[in-house]
């Protein structure tokens, strides 16, 4: 009996220690390289400092899950990656927790954060940018013929240049490039696809390559159909073909005319236990050294003094180089109309 | 034992037994009923968990809508007298309040789910609603009780439409039918009649599911029909080891045959190099990410479904009878079709059947090879969950799925007859 009583003390003495040894919480982001750079730069190191533990899981965007959970009352995540598409929704449904940006560290420079950050990483109340990542098509310098594309309208030019298309399976970016290859300006392009005319436009573009196109639902098989010949050209994340360029030397080139970039944020989901200890690592995930680390995938910093621990030669690769020639995502727009634009596409298809 | 041996034995039992007796039995046939009732609780218990709860969800889900209401209950009210078929928007008052309530969904951060809901009728009032409840924030609540309308129309001319409050004031019944037009491509007119709807996706995609489940079941039956009569027929050893090729694939991932279809139909995959090295053609076949990309591999996913329950009918089918029909001087093929077919039928049916009703709900294998046309309603489904957030249309599409197999199967049981299947 004393045994037991002795056995039943130590398991109480346990229990009570563990939270105070260290604390847990579930981190959610996109997987692939960009995850592998994430854990590395940002997980990891808060991991050796804090002695906290992350579980790092991978979800393929959209908020349906979040929703899932935040309804029920059963929050499994507390920090996600998510695409300022999603995030404009989420936050307004109140899906997520509000982050106070006047907690940001400066950066290592000794700049406030404020100042520091470019104006869209801070411009929602709800996260931190991440990451700038866009959207741009890539070629194989193999399989290319009639020369080497440099804009958008090449890419809808298919007496010059023959081959399959490959795009991806959703109205986002594609109804864009097909008025901006179609002759609208970048400026005005979410303007004129606001109208029935303007979408009509745009589908009538895609129609004339439509008998050219393949299909693909993730950015995995982007680098995949432009390596096994499926398509001669294909839309994809930056980081992607980057990636297929550096680490499998893959003839690849990107045309960084009409890309359409975004950014990634960090959040935090609404009445999870952990709201502080998420706050403090999306701290320190945002601060100069562990964003610089984005540079491993070719997404770029979404903070100044970040940019000195690139690697020089990167630089001009970071979607961050190119914002002059490409355009910002609308999540506003994409909020308005990624419903509606998303069942005439469907029709289209089946057309 | 049956009910008629049971009257049968009746009056036997009464004028040996006792009343004390008949008690007595009667407990004994009670406890036993109890006991095996309670060996099948846990199935009925799961059965209710994992089938009849979630499709019941669904099914409420579909109708049940009571977001909008409980985001602005209030303007509602104010609305309910409004007469929505004219053509004047409602009065200043009702305005107010709506501005009053907006901006109390703001400060709490609800305005976007009211966005989404409103948005979803009228494509482009979401950042309507959102920047409007983004101003209203920092104003004095007491002003937009009286001023709220001006304020309203200050902030976008939308809301001097008469259509946004006309969505506002529909989208406000908690009970609706308005998921089901949308999934049959009908819509409500500003006068309140059904009118077939600008984009047109549904019907045809119920449709193409339809075509693609019904090929692939004809396919599973041309191919596994000679092959279950091969392995019936066959002596047991070759049967045994043709029989563990049947079966292996059945017991490999779903996912990893998925995705050696991939492999193999891929531009630069085996079957277009293969048929690229014999010279019998010269540009690779596109193959993967297309409709006969989803046909194929569901096609050989679901082979086994028809071959297993084929193949055992096809066993108990006693060969002496084909024998007779030959002996009394019928033709092989007379003598195949109108006596070996029949005999065959429950395992077909029972087969089929199977193979339809999974194939028509198929979501990984289309998603993962069928590219732009392979895709079927279970995408688009999928596609409302995750992306568009629209759960009461998912919903909706999905009870019309369930009710399109169930008119089948009705169909089906009326042409050849439940009775008639037989699995094993």
């Amino acid at each position: 009996m004393k045994a037991l009583k002795r056995f039943g003390a130590a398991l109480a003495l346990c229990t009570a220690a563990a939270p105070v040894m260290a604390d847990q919480f579930t981190a959610v982001s996109f997987g692939g390289a960009y995850g592998a750079a994430q854990q590395k730069h940002m997980l990891d190191p808060y991991m050796a400092k804090t002695g906290h533990k992350i579980l790092f899981e991978n979800y393929s965007g959209g908020i349906a899950e979040i929703k899932a959970q935040v309804e029920s009352g059963n929050i499994l995540w507390d920090v996600v990656d998510i695409e300022v598409i999603d995030l404009e929704r989420a936050c307004s449904e109140g899906l997520l927790e509000v982050f106070p940006h006047d907690t940001l560290p400066p950066g290592d420079d000794g700049v406030a954060a404020s100042e520091d950050f470019s104006p869209q990483a801070l411009s929602n109340e709800c996260g931190v940018g991440n990451i700038v990542w866009t959207v741009l098509y890539s070629y194989n310098n193999e399989t290319i013929k009639g020369g080497q594309p440099s804009t958008i309208g090449d890419f809808f030019n298919t007496s010059q240049f023959p081959g399959k298309r490959a795009l991806r399976k959703r109205p986002q970016v594609n109804m864009e490039w097909a008025l901006i290859a179609d002759g609208v300006a970048k400026e005005k392009v979410y303007d004129v696809l606001a109208t029935a005319e303007g979408q009509k436009r745009a589908f009538a573009k895609l129609d004339t390559i439509k008998d050219d196109l393949v299909w693909f639902d993730s950015w995995s098989q982007a680098p995949q159909l432009l390596n096994d010949g499926g398509a001669v050209m294909v839309q994809s994340a930056n980081g992607r073909i980057f990636d297929a360029i550096q680490s499998d030397n893959k003839p690849f080139e990107m045309v960084w005319d009409a890309h359409i970039y975004d950014l990634d944020v960090w959040a935090i989901v609404k009445g999870t236990k952990n709201k502080a200890l998420a706050e403090d690592f999306i701290r320190f995930a945002t601060s100069s050294k562990p964003e610089s680390g984005m540079q491993d995938v070719a997404y770029g910093p979404t903070r100044q003094s970040s940019y000195t621990y690139v690697d020089p030669a990167i630089i001009p690769k970071l979607p961050s180089a190119h914002l002059d020639e490409g355009l910002q995502a609308s999540g506003e727009f994409w909020a308005d109309y990624g419903e509606s634009l998303g069942e005439k596409f469907n029709e289209w298809l089946l057309n | 034992m049956s009910q008629a041996e049971l009257s049968n034995d009746a009056p036997r039992v009464r004028s040996t037994l006792t009343d004390e007796e008949m008690a007595q039995s009667r407990k004994m046939q009670r406890r036993r009923k109890l006991i095996a009732f309670a060996f099948v609780t846990p199935l009925l218990i799961f059965v209710m968990i994992a089938f009849i709860a979630p499709i019941g969800t669904m099914l409420y889900r579909s109708v049940y809508h009571p977001t909008v209401a409980q985001l602005i209950p209030d303007t509602l009210e104010a609305l309910s007298s409004w007469d929505e078929k004219g053509d004047n928007r409602p009065d200043d008052a009702v305005l107010n309040r709506f501005a009053v309530e907006l901006q109390q969904l703001a400060l709490k951060r609800k305005s976007g789910k009211l966005g989404e809901e409103i948005n979803r009728a009228m494509p482009g009032t979401s950042s309507v609603i959102k920047s409007t409840a983004r101003k209203f924030k920092k104003l004095d609540t007491e002003l937009l009780k009286t001023e709220g309308a001006a304020r309203l129309f200050a902030s976008k001319p939308h809301w001097k439409e008469v259509e946004i409050w006309r969505v506002m004031k529909s989208s406000g019944a908690v009970f609706t039918a308005n998921s089901y037009l949308t999934a049959l491509d009908l819509d409500r007119n500003s006068l309140g009649e059904i009118v077939a709807r600008d984009t047109q996706v549904y019907i045809r995609l119920y449709l193409k599911s339809l075509k693609i489940a019904l090929m692939i079941t004809f396919l599973t039956a041309i191919i596994g029909f000679p092959l279950s009569y091969y392995l019936a027929t066959a002596s047991p050893k070759t049967a045994n080891t043709l029989m563990v090729f049947v079966l292996l694939p059945f017991w490999t991932s779903l996912l990893v045959r998925t995705t050696s279809w991939i492999a193999l139909l891929q531009t630069n995959g085996v079957v277009n190099t293969f048929l690229q090295s014999i010279h019998a053609i010269s540009e690779p076949f596109e193959m993967l990410y297309t409709q006969s990309a989803t046909v194929i591999s569901m096609t050989h996913i679901l082979l086994p479904f028809m071959i297993l329950p084929l193949y055992s009918v096809m066993k108990g089918i006693d060969p002496s009878y084909f024998r007779a029909a030959m002996s009394l001087g019928a033709k092989p093929i007379p003598a195949f079709i109108r006596i070996y077919l029949p005999m065959t039928v429950p395992g077909l049916s029972a087969g089929a059947l199977l193979v339809f009703i999974i194939s028509i709900g198929y979501y990984i294998t289309p998603a993962l090879v069928g590219g732009t046309d392979g895709q079927m309603i279970s995408n688009i489904i999928a596609f409302h969950m995750q992306s568009s957030n629209n759960w009461e249309l998912a919903a909706a599409l999905g009870s019309l799925l369930l009710a399109l197999i169930l008119a089948l199967y009705w169909l089906y049981d009326r042409l050849v007859g439940v009775s008639n299947i037989k699995l094993g």
